[in-house]
């Protein structure tokens, strides 16, 4: 449990990746859709640079494990699975939700927040967080996948809103949650901040072996067998 | 050099590593069939999702196998393409970061080049010049190879490839998914000769394939039939036929054209055996060498990626540290990035 952690996060539309130690961050993020497989392990390159450090200072690695695109949460796992397979380091997976929750939280830690991310299918991901001093950022209930109508939410006076999912589906959300204090329908998961989320566990000693860590769909129904086809 | 050859383009995960000089150390190959059979065919999605649980378990156990670790490793090869996006994304990104940590290089190979050379692992193994029949689910193709790396698509399949007129054929007799080794086993117990199929594109000359109309042709059949389990099995056995006479009679017009004296047989369809005997038959016929891979060799599996990305990092090749993948790739298009010199071990 010593040295720098190095944290990234491809699960949405982003890319980012950071290194953290005590009080010192260095982060790269771009919005790179679709290039997210060609930045990762350049940007990584850059960050270390940056901070003047070498892979075997790297203590583990944090990484963004969804809810989000299948294919970038997947690809953000494998690149965190293949580095610290290669460095002998333990992973902590932490979620996409969360980390737009503390985005929120460290503008106003007294709101409940809804960290919502666009699922596409008419359906959003979404998580109700709130701040804990002692626990730090906490989830109320379960993550889910669903329709903004009718995934479960906490029951809260005081909103602040965050993600994609938000600004997909305003008419769904404004009946639920009213004129929320925070909104920004336009912010993605960073990972400076899923590193912030992860130090505090690797510190625990929650960090795993990176077979154990894997993504989070959410949505787990993605096909139909021959039976419910009503072709055998 | 020691190379790690990580495949992950469809429904299995394989895993293995090479030493130029000591040959094949361990492969272990983990495969999805269960996963996909009662969708009737591999659902992408849930591919990649098995890929990235299996991946690492089954590369720590096959470097226990070689009694290695990580960092006795010289370089890393996986496949790139072609392939399902998603799938072959999960093999990328796991081996270029893996390979990255170590400060190794590694090399995106080809899939279709891991099968040409797969009959190159075995002991005995044709050198080039040779004839390749690639002869898969998604490949029926002769190519001919003139070094490693120097490779020229001589025939293609038109439609169909072989693989995939099995699995369609065996649907369309009822059969369980997947398809094509089900088809060739219940084949076994079929009359040779009560049901005559056409030997598709043998009447005229070329090396192209065109399996579609044989298809058809066996669903006419079927469906004119009393159906019962013993003319089932006798179609079976006259699609079979059709198609391994096919084969075979296009390589020996391969060999005919090029000139050249090898024929080896790589992809899943090279396991079946009808066609492993009209091959050998027309080998001692026309008085040529056939070299197969074994069977667990002629579907997909790493050891075929490790010993491919073995050559081509021993030459120099490279891949930088984005994570590329090319879902479509044709096998022409890896000719162009092909070395002037050929590619050898020494």
């Amino acid at each position: 449990m010593s040295g720098w952690l190095l944290s990234l996060d491809t699960s949405t539309e982003a890319v980012s990746v950071a290194l953290l130690r005590a009080a010192e961050c260095y982060e790269r993020f771009e919005l790179a859709p679709k290039r997210q497989a060609q930045r990762v392990l350049p940007m990584i390159d850059e960050v270390l640079a940056e901070a003047g450090i070498v892979k075997s200072m790297l203590g583990a690695i944090a990484v963004g494990r969804g809810p989000g695109a299948f294919t970038g949460v997947r690809l953000g796992i494998s690149v965190a699975q293949g580095i610290a397979l290669g460095l002998d380091v333990p992973v902590l997976p932490i979620s996409s939700l969360a980390a737009l929750a503390a985005d929120v939280i460290d503008i106003d830690p007294t709101l409940t927040v809804l960290a919502t991310i666009d699922a596409r299918m008419g359906e959003v991901y979404a998580g109700c967080y709130r701040f804990d001093a002692q626990h730090g950022v906490q989830l109320i209930g379960d993550e889910c996948v669903g329709p903004a109508h009718s995934v479960p939410l906490a029951r809260a006076e005081r909103w602040g809103v965050i993600g994609t999912g938000w600004s997909a589906y305003p008419e769904f959300w404004s009946p639920r949650i009213g004129a929320p204090e925070f909104a920004d329908g336009a912010r993605f998961p960073r990972a400076s901040r899923i590193a912030e989320l992860a130090v505090s566990r690797w510190q625990r000693g929650h960090g795993i072996a990176p077979e154990f860590a894997l993504p989070a769909y959410l949505r787990d129904k993605v096909a139909l067998t021959e039976v419910e086809r009503g072709v055998r | 050099m020691r190379v790690l050859g990580i495949e992950s383009s469809c429904d299995e995960t394989g895993v293995a590593v090479y030493d130029t000089a000591a040959g094949l150390l361990a492969h272990r190959v983990y495969s999805q069939i269960e996963l996909h059979q009662d969708y009737g065919g591999v659902v992408p999605e849930l591919a990649s999702r098995d890929h990235v649980r299996k991946l690492l378990p089954l590369l720590r156990e096959t470097l226990t196998a070689a009694g290695l670790g990580v960092r006795d490793l010289d370089g890393v090869a996986y496949t790139s393409g072609p392939g399902l996006v998603g799938a072959l994304l999960v093999g990328a990104a796991t081996a270029r970061a893996l390979a990255w940590s170590l400060d190794l290089p590694a090399i995106g190979v080809h899939h279709m080049e891991g099968h040409l050379l797969a009959p190159l692992l075995e002991p005995d193994a044709p050198q080039p010049p040779f004839v390749a029949l690639l002869v898969s689910g998604g490949h029926t193709q002769l190519i001919a190879v003139r070094g490693i790396g120097e490779y020229e698509l001589i025939g293609d399949t038109l439609d169909d490839a072989a693989g995939e007129a099995f699995d369609k054929t065996a649907k369309m007799l009822g059969l369980p998914y997947p398809g094509g080794p089900e088809l060739a086993r219940l084949a076994e117990s079929g009359t040779p000769g009560r049901f005559r199929f056409a030997r598709p594109m043998c009447d005229r000359p070329g090396l192209d394939f065109s399996f579609s109309g044989l298809k058809t042709q066996v669903l006419l059949a079927w469906e004119k039939s009393d159906r019962s389990d013993q003319t089932r099995a006798d179609i079976a056995r006259g699609f079979e036929q059709a198609v391994t006479e096919t084969l075979a009679t296009k390589c020996r017009r391969a060999l005919a054209e090029t000139g050249m004296r090898a024929l080896v047989v790589a992809g899943g369809v090279g396991a079946n055996l009808r066609l492993r005997a009209a091959l050998h038959t027309a080998a001692v016929n026309d008085g040529f060498n056939v070299a197969f891979p074994r069977p667990e060799f002629c579907t997909d599996n790493g050891a075929m990626i490790a010993f491919a990305g073995a050559l081509r990092l021993a030459a120099g090749q490279r891949q930088d540290t984005s994570i590329a993948v090319r879902p479509r790739w044709p096998l022409e298009e890896l000719l162009a990035t092909t070395p002037a010199e050929p590619l050898t071990l020494r």
